[in-house]
């Protein structure tokens, strides 16, 4: 690898309850995320994606094991605020994201807080601005407007504007695509390259669509019932997938040009 | 073989919002079921899809409101009928929804066989308690799912993918003639999907359901699961064909934008420029032409109708 780990988990395992029914919802994990790379966390519902990617962004604490962010452990430091300057996320459902009772500029200006240094309210218009043209939005038109207003592909494209704003050094993505419909899935994946490409940053991107991780990233990790049973570039997972699981996610996607189901009767 | 056992004719539908604005979300859409058949229908999110289905089914509940056109289950019209006799004989019996949030579509306070209890009994009401119970376990064993573990369970208790074969496994219990699926799947991961997609072809292969309407924006999946399949764009069908002629070689430049824009192997997905048109102003011309390609001036102000272009339905005068 060409430059040092990003993150790097040692042994890392997230559990709730206790006794009988503790339950982990992250084994024992060991990975290291190299910087500048896009990795792709793959696989069913409820096998801890999100667990993870809330550790990743210190909103979860690791019940064992440690969590190295640049070398340092992740849950060190007493506010967390200094981790969000650098780790920030993109979410699944953007309507929950934001607060309906509040215009979307004044959300997108309010993520200046976590800056140090605030600028001058100029400032922050500009560059609220330029973020909104980054991810192809007119800024007039979204003036005044609150949330609910906007369809959902544009929302998505909204908390991508947040990112353009924070320039972070590392984004994790939580299925940012599932909510949307497939024409608007098509131009988040260009943002988010673009994103990549502009800042430089690497990605954790999140999913339980196999195709779309080896579209986006250049390693993925299949994960299956908190444990991690496969990783490496996505060429080798789909071309020789040696657990099951990858195995059985990759006869899961429908594909225009494979026969997917059959039809026994009738048919 | 016998005729369509759905159809619906020059469908159109609007939304009068509370300033008296006219939001006509389903205007002209017509096409037929035969027995045994699947129609898919595509399009982006707020293209009508969801709309089509309430027109569908005969609810229009405020604001939703008619404007013209038919639908017909086995010959017989549904339109005009009182809300009350349409629940009662229609809904469920000739015709039934599996909805979209179907995860968030059950009683969290009541366990399923309660539920699917209330449901038979407010179409049957000289039904059984008992019978019923033996009745609704029958149904269940036969969709393969632990009967009597899922029927005595609280929504809660059940995984994302158990729920979804619940709600499905409810509508149909009165063998409806026709299921419309209103994008049964987009909640769930790929595994629980193709489970969910299993599930509807045994009920169709059973002969418990007799023809779907499966609505949906993922065209991959649609590949799969319909004979046909219709593309919807505001409110109306742009093209209507075999699965052959719409994945493979769509004709109608929508069509073609929205297959480019899908993710596929080898193939980097092209986004379409713009947004669709807002149907609370009214459109002249084709109502793709803001986004379109090949427009020309004249599409602008003519309204496209319905051309036959190699055995397929397509609206766009230009497309070939």
């Amino acid at each position: 690898m060409p430059s040092e780990p990003k993150f790097e988990a040692q042994h890392l395992s997230r559990s709730y309850g206790h006794g009988n029914r503790r339950f982990f919802a992250v084994k024992n994990l060991n990975f290291t995320i190299p910087n500048k790379d896009v990795v792709s966390v793959v696989g069913q519902s409820g096998c801890g994606k999100t667990v993870l990617a809330k550790l990743l962004l210190r909103l979860e604490t690791p019940t064992s094991g440690c969590l190295l962010f640049d070398g340092k452990p992740i849950a060190q430091e007493r506010d967390p605020r200094n981790h969000w300057r650098s780790v920030q996320a993109v979410f699944q459902d953007p309507f929950s994201a934001f607060n309906q009772f509040f215009t979307i500029r004044a959300q997108l200006k309010s993520s200046f807080k976590l800056f140090r240094q605030k600028p001058s309210r100029e400032e922050m218009d500009a560059r609220v601005d330029a973020a909104l043209l980054a991810v192809n939005i007119e800024p007039r038109e979204i003036e005044g407007k609150y949330p609910f207003e906007l369809s959902g592909g544009q929302m998505q494209r909204m908390l991508l504007a947040r990112i353009f704003i924070l320039r972070p050094e590392v984004l994790i993505a939580d299925e940012p695509t599932s909510m949307v419909d497939a024409c608007s899935r098509a131009s988040i994946l260009e943002y988010l390259l673009k994103l990549k490409k502009e800042l430089d940053m690497t990605i954790v991107f999140v999913t339980h669509d196999i195709g779309l991780a080896c579209y986006i990233s250049n390693s993925i990790f299949i994960m299956h019932q908190g444990e991690i049973v496969e990783q490496g570039p996505p060429e080798l997972v789909t071309g020789s997938p040696t657990s099951e699981v990858t195995k059985q996610l990759l006869a899961d996607i429908p594909d225009v040009h494979r026969e997917w189901l059959r039809r026994e009767a009738s048919k | 073989m016998a005729g369509p056992i759905f159809e619906v004719e020059n469908l159109r539908a609007h939304y009068l919002t509370r300033f008296g604005q006219k939001i006509q979300a389903v205007d002209g859409v017509s096409f037929s079921l035969k027995p045994g058949e699947i129609l898919g229908i595509a399009g982006e999110s707020g293209s009508g899809k969801t709309t089509l289905v309430s027109a569908c089914m005969g609810l229009y509940i405020p604001p939703l409101h008619l404007s013209s056109g038919d639908v017909r289950i086995e010959g017989r019209s549904i339109i005009g009928m009182d809300i009350e006799t349409n629940r009662r004989d229609i809904l469920g019996k000739k015709i039934s929804m599996i909805p979209q949030g179907a995860l968030n579509s059950l009683n969290p306070t009541r366990k399923v066989k309660d539920l699917s209890t209330d449901m038979i009994l407010s179409h049957d009401e000289s039904a059984e308690k008992k019978q019923i119970y033996s009745r609704l376990r029958e149904r269940f064993e036969k969709l393969g799912m632990p009967a009597d573990e899922v029927l005595n369970a609280y929504p809660v208790q059940l995984p994302a993918g158990m729920k979804q074969r619940v709600v499905i496994g409810i509508s149909t219990l009165l063998d409806p003639r026709v299921v419309i699926a209103d994008e049964p799947t987009s909640a769930l991961d790929v595994s629980t999907q193709k489970a969910v997609i299993r599930l509807l072809f045994e009920l169709m292969d059973q002969g418990i359901i007799g023809s779907m309407l499966f609505i949906t924006h993922e065209l991959p999946l649609l590949r799969h699961v319909s004979n046909n399949i219709a593309v919807m764009y505001a409110g109306e069908f742009v093209e209507l064909g075999n699965i052959q002629q719409i994945i493979f070689d769509p004709r109608q430049p929508y069509t073609k934008a929205l297959m480019g824009s899908m993710l596929s192997a080898g193939q980097k997905p092209v986004a379409i420029e713009g947004a669709p048109p807002n149907l609370a102003n009214p459109i002249e011309g084709c109502r793709f032409a803001e986004r379109c390609p090949i427009a020309r001036p004249d599409c602008r102000t003519t309204r496209q109708a319905i051309r036959i272009v190699e055995n397929r339905q397509v609206r766009c005068q230009y497309a070939e």
